[in-house]
């Protein structure tokens, strides 16, 4: 039975935090500022080869052979693999195991994995590549989202249903018709959001060794080790006991580096087949194709409301572009519609999400996986609901608000919710009462609302088992190491660990190493997605530092013959409350445990309540503890060129306890860099031929510092009850409604409704000429002349 | 990373031992400025020169002086950022300050150089990327191909000049200093001096008239009129970093009575070669600036900017708001000519 346990929000210690909510310097970061920390392509073997891949220049065509003779026969290659070495397909969700680490019988768009090689070096495997030849069969390519959902000849994949269709999900809650017709107000209309990628900075990389005693090491740039452990074993049809995977530091993922990828394969098979150590890096333009990233959906959507402003039922039809595998795409799918039906209360909702397969890029997980799009196209639309009943913007969010300890139409337990003083706050900052609506013509306010998870009780294959473990060693030198098997990705979750164990233990932050992410040192966690880490992982921290205190709080009290209630652990002291003088450094109080004990240890876990809606996919988004969140962009048009700017982004986060607030704030900032970067400028998508647009980071138009919006952000802590200390997730939250703000902002400042995404200047203008700005009122404060 | 194709690298230290390694190596043979084009240019084997001869250690090669007659020459190999920041640049050639000021971000103008600037390649969304990029696409017109991509059927190569210097030094009526070999028997240096506006021709697979061998050793800007005013105008999409998705210099010459005597505006970012925009002359010579006369017949050069000015698709992007933007900018640019100030930017 894995650790249901609550930990409760209250320090361990007395009435105050010794480490939590202090802005403590991530463990990692001097390291990674100053050079020394060691990413994936930083690793060196001697002897190590590099390997290259071999990619698909057509959007979808069979292959009808290949030819590897000549690039094997190159001197300094060492070997060539096909999708013939490893059949067995995988998908990071079991029941949609449709990727091949290189393509077996067919390719899916340009860019598609067919062969790798391994050689000397870079330049000899690169020139090897260009002599393996492969025969293809040319098939028509789906480029349109639409003719795929039509049309099922040819089959991208061999689906059960012989279509186009990834995944289709219709949910149904209460009486949507009866609530639409019930409504004083209806406001229906399509709004599209186009595909973003992460561009992390650091390009995939791993690296593969395979000893003499047939043990398979792996070091990747994953975000979830341990599905690439068991993807490993399952593909390369190799006991997963003789396999290990590690997490080196890792340069960023927003959820790209979340699926197992060909190169992991590629480098295994290569160093399995070669002997030799083997590492593959992409470029850019590869990470570019790997892709992932954010789902391009077009929504309809129809909300009705009461003149008082109360939402009396929601009705949403979405049609997702998914690319040409499935990826994360069945939750997806879910997440388009499950994760909607918060902060507000409504009593009836129906989605309809349809993913289709195209031959493009496949999409997956970005930062908000799912639940941007959504909540883009219903923010935007609940503004125009409050328009058209005449009601303040803010105040129609309040209105439907559905506050703490309640449960959503569709069956989700909510615990804590601060989204009300998440209003409060972007309303104040914002000066919102004196200035929106009031702001000369070109300017305006917007905001909207959001909830997120914090990690799902959906583990992505069946299992009982706890969904995070952490284990503890005690060093006689005082240190106390900690093995996790989370991930952390530069968001900190190490360090969260590590304040956590501090805090339980009394121990300065610096006296607890984190060792994570490698599956022969650390317990298993199911990785960074779905915003799981800290709320899991963090719970799974406590749990074991608590047994450990247990035990070194006993041994102190036995040795000074007092009750343990007297000996509290604290500032590297353990202390006796009742008796000033008598203290003694924790690495003595270690040693007097260790005495009683034998060897010290702990071990700690979480798994999530049971929780969800009792129907089909009722657990696909079901989270133990939901976060907030609230925006208001203030939004510049310059009507003459259609440029947006938005100056101004206040965002506040309910994140329950702030654990680190820097590091919460960090994460706030990242977040509405990244919400308004996808808003106003990136766009990843496809030309006629079906080749990425432009995979660099020239063409792929990634704000710069200068491009990037003032931000304030605000830390709302409602404390959750589950929580460890209280907390719940910051990482992907905080992105949501940063879109549907700058769209409503922008209606405030010209008039203008913009429903299909990105805002580029060129469709501004052309909403606006649909508009009749008037006459003599051109802003043009944004240029600088 | 993308790797870069195997070759050797020279580093003469002076003009002639760059002049005689260009000699020996023939068309085998690339300089190299500050690399920030021809770089990324090599590792999408754009380029594959067996020998690149970088001019970075040639001291005859870089500096900004002020002539006695009045005339600013600059080395082709000082920086985009020294340019820029220049006080003798700022006061003599306004837009052409403004124009390095606009280039890439403030990294690359510490590396790019003007001349490097003046001779860039044309661009193209269906040429500046990777080879298995363009393998997949079965290549175009410009490199390796036969067929248009931005003009389906087009048998000649619209690849965009994409320099925002080149419009800046044509307002500025500058020449061109390029040194080639010295034939046998002669001593003399073999210099050849040319107008900016000479240089270029409407070809997109090489928009330039060079002769083999011979390097661009300085860009001279005449001493301009009493009152010259200039200024310089970018659309791109970022703050920082992005070639023009169009660009329009400006040179305004005003008397001492503030009416305009002179005036010249250029456009980049179109097609192959920078052009001006003609009979703008017309319109404004004999207005006042800062009158209402001076903005009517500031719309009205914008109006023939946009008549004479197509975007095409050869830059990424919606070519269609690009064209829009053309009176926009130009109109900007033109009062922000007038007033002295400029550059006209987004940021």
């Amino acid at each position: 039975m894995a650790a249901r346990d609550i930990h409760g929000p209250a320090p361990p210690w007395g009435d105050e935090f010794q480490v939590i909510g202090k802005p403590h310097r991530k463990i990692d970061g001097l390291a990674k500022a100053t050079g020394h920390a060691i990413y994936a392509d930083d690793i060196q073997l001697a002897g190590m080869l590099h390997a290259k891949t071999l990619r698909s220049p057509h959007a979808h065509a069979l292959i009808r052979s290949i030819d590897t003779s000549q690039a094997e026969a190159l001197p300094g290659v060492h070997a060539a693999i096909t999708g013939k070495d490893m059949p067995v397909r995988y998908g990071v969700i079991p029941w949609t195991p449709d990727e091949n680490a290189l393509a077996v019988d067919k390719v899916r768009f340009i860019g598609d994995e067919v062969a790798a090689v391994a050689a000397i070096d870079e330049d000899t495997a690169n020139a090897a590549l260009e002599l393996i030849e492969v025969d293809y069969e040319p098939l028509h390519a789906y480029l349109d989202p639409v003719e795929a959902l039509e049309r099922s000849d040819p089959l991208i994949h061999d689906t059960k249903k012989q279509t186009n269709v990834s995944k289709h999900v219709h949910l149904d809650f209460g009486e949507v018709d009866a609530g639409l017709e019930a409504a004083d107000v209806v406001v229906e209309d399509d709004y599209s959001f186009h595909g973003s990628t992460h561009a992390p900075i650091e390009p995939h990389c791993a690296v593969a060794q395979f000893g003499a005693d047939g043990l398979l090491t792996l070091w990747s740039s994953t975000q979830i080790t341990h599905y690439v452990h068991r993807a490993l074993s399952s593909v390369l049809e190799y006991p997963a006991q003789k396999i290990r995977v590690v997490q080196p530091c890792l340069g960023g993922a927003f959820g790209g580096k979340s699926d197992p990828f060909s190169l992991e394969f590629c480098v295994a098979k290569l160093a399995m087949k070669t002997g030799r150590p083997v590492k593959m890096l992409w470029t850019r333009e590869e990470v570019f194709y790997a892709h992932r990233g954010r789902h391009p959906m077009r929504l309809h959507y129809k909300t009705g409301a009461r003149r008082d402003g109360r939402i009396t039922a929601i009705d949403a039809r979405i049609l997702i572009d998914g690319g040409s595998y499935s990826s994360f795409g069945l939750v997806t799918t879910y997440y388009a519609g499950q994760l909607l039906t918060g902060p507000y209360d409504f009593p009836a909702y129906r989605f309809d999400s349809t993913r289709v397969f195209t031959n493009k890029p496949p999409c997956g997980p970005k930062r908000g996986h799912g639940s941007v799009q959504p909540r883009f196209a219903f923010e935007v639309q609940l503004d125009e609901v409050a328009e058209k009943i005449g009601m303040d913007p803010i105040e129609i969010r309040r209105k439907n608000f559905q506050g703490s300890n309640t449960e959503t139409v569709n069956g989700q337990r909510v615990t804590s919710n601060g989204f009300d003083q998440c209003l409060d706050k972007v309303e104040t900052a914002s000066d919102w009462k004196t200035r929106r609506g009031k702001l000369p013509y070109g300017q305006g306010l917007g905001v909207a609302g959001s909830m997120y998870i914090s990690g799902t009780n959906y583990p992505v294959y069946p299992n009982k088992m706890p969904q995070a473990g952490i284990q503890l060693k005690v060093d006689r030198s005082g240190l106390v190491t900690v093995f996790t098997g989370g991930n952390d990705i530069g968001q900190g979750s190490n360090s969260v660990v590590a304040y956590l164990v501090a805090e339980e233990l009394g121990l300065a932050v610096e006296h607890v190493r984190v060792v994570a992410a490698d599956t022969d040192l650390c317990p298993v966690d199911l990785g960074a997605y779905s915003s799981r880490v800290t709320f899991m992982v963090g719970n799974a921290a406590i749990d074991a530092a608590r047994k450990l205190r247990a035990q070194v709080v006993e041994a102190v009290a036995a040795a000074w013959e007092v009750a343990p209630q007297r000996v509290r652990l604290i500032g590297g002291h353990a202390i006796d409350l009742e008796d000033a003088d008598r203290g003694i450094e924790l690495r003595e109080a270690f040693h007097l445990a260790e005495e009683k004990f034998d060897t010290l240890g702990s071990t700690g876990s979480y798994n999530t309540p049971t929780l969800g809606g009792d129907y089909r996919g009722g657990t696909i988004g079901a989270s133990p503890a939901y976060s907030f969140t609230a925006h208001v962009v203030e939004a510049h048009v310059d009507t003459e060129t259609g440029r947006i700017t938005a100056r101004k982004v206040w965002c506040a986060h309910d994140c329950g306890r702030a654990l680190n607030p820097m590091l919460v704030a960090g994460q706030i900032e990242g977040s509405v860099y990244m919400g308004i970067a996808e808003a106003l400028l990136e766009e990843h998508d496809v030309n006629r031929f079906g080749l990425h647009a432009g995979p660099s980071l020239l063409d792929y138009r990634m704000p710069l510092s200068i491009d990037t919006p003032e931000i304030e952000a605000f830390v709302v802590e409602s404390i959750d009850p589950e929580g460890p200390y209280g907390a719940k997730e910051a990482g992907e939250g905080p992105l949501h409604s940063s879109i549907p703000a700058l769209a409503n902002a922008i209606h405030d400042a010209v008039g203008i409704r913009l429903r299909e995404l990105p805002f580029t200047p060129g469709k501004v203008l052309r909403a606006l000429r649909e508009k009749q700005a008037p006459a003599g009122t051109e802003s043009r404060a944004a240029e600088r002349v | 990373m993308l790797r870069l194709p195997k070759f050797e690298l020279e580093e003469p230290a002076t003009l002639d031992e760059a002049l005689a390694l260009f000699a020996e190596h023939g068309s085998d043979a690339m300089p190299i400025a500050g690399g920030t084009d021809l770089v990324p240019n090599m590792k999408h084997r754009l380029f594959e020169p067996k020998v690149v001869v970088s001019l970075a250690r040639i001291e005859a090669l870089t500096g900004i002086r002020v002539t006695s007659g009045g005339e600013l020459e600059i080395g082709a190999m000082t920086t985009l950022a020294d340019v820029a920041r220049s006080s003798a640049v700022q006061e003599r050639a306004p837009v052409l300050a403004q124009a390095a000021s606009l280039i890439a971000g403030p990294q690359l103008r510490t590396m790019g150089t003007l001349g490097g600037n003046v001779m860039l390649d044309t661009r193209c969304q269906w040429y500046n990327q990777t080879h298995f990029w363009r393998t997949s696409l079965g290549y175009c017109l410009k490199k390796d191909g036969t067929e248009c991509h931005v003009v389906q059927g087009g048998g000649k190569c619209v690849a965009a000049a994409s320099n925002d210097t080149a419009p800046a030094l044509m307002t500025l009526g500058a020449t061109l200093v390029f040194q080639g070999p010295t034939p046998p028997g002669e001593s003399k240096a073999n210099l050849r001096e040319i107008a900016i506006d000479a240089l270029w021709k409407a070809d997109g697979i090489v928009n330039k008239h060079t002769e083999p061998g011979e390097i661009l050793t300085a860009i001279r800007i005449p001493a301009q009129a009493a009152g010259h005013r200039g200024a310089y105008g970018k659309l791109r999409d970022r703050g920082s970093i992005d070639f023009p998705l169009f660009g329009c210099a400006v040179r305004l010459d005003v008397g001492t009575d503030e009416a305009v005597t002179g005036a010249d505006i250029c456009a980049v970012a179109l097609v192959a070669r920078p052009s001006h925009v003609k009979r703008i002359e017309d319109e404004l010579v004999g207005q006042r600036v800062g009158s209402d006369d001076f903005a009517s017949a500031v719309g009205r050069v914008a109006e023939l900017a946009y008549k004479q000015c197509r975007p095409m698709d050869n830059s990424p992007g919606d070519a269609d708001y690009r064209r829009e933007m053309v009176p926009v900018y130009v109109r900007r640019t033109l009062h922000a000519a007038a007033q002295g100030a400029g550059p006209v930017h987004h940021v």
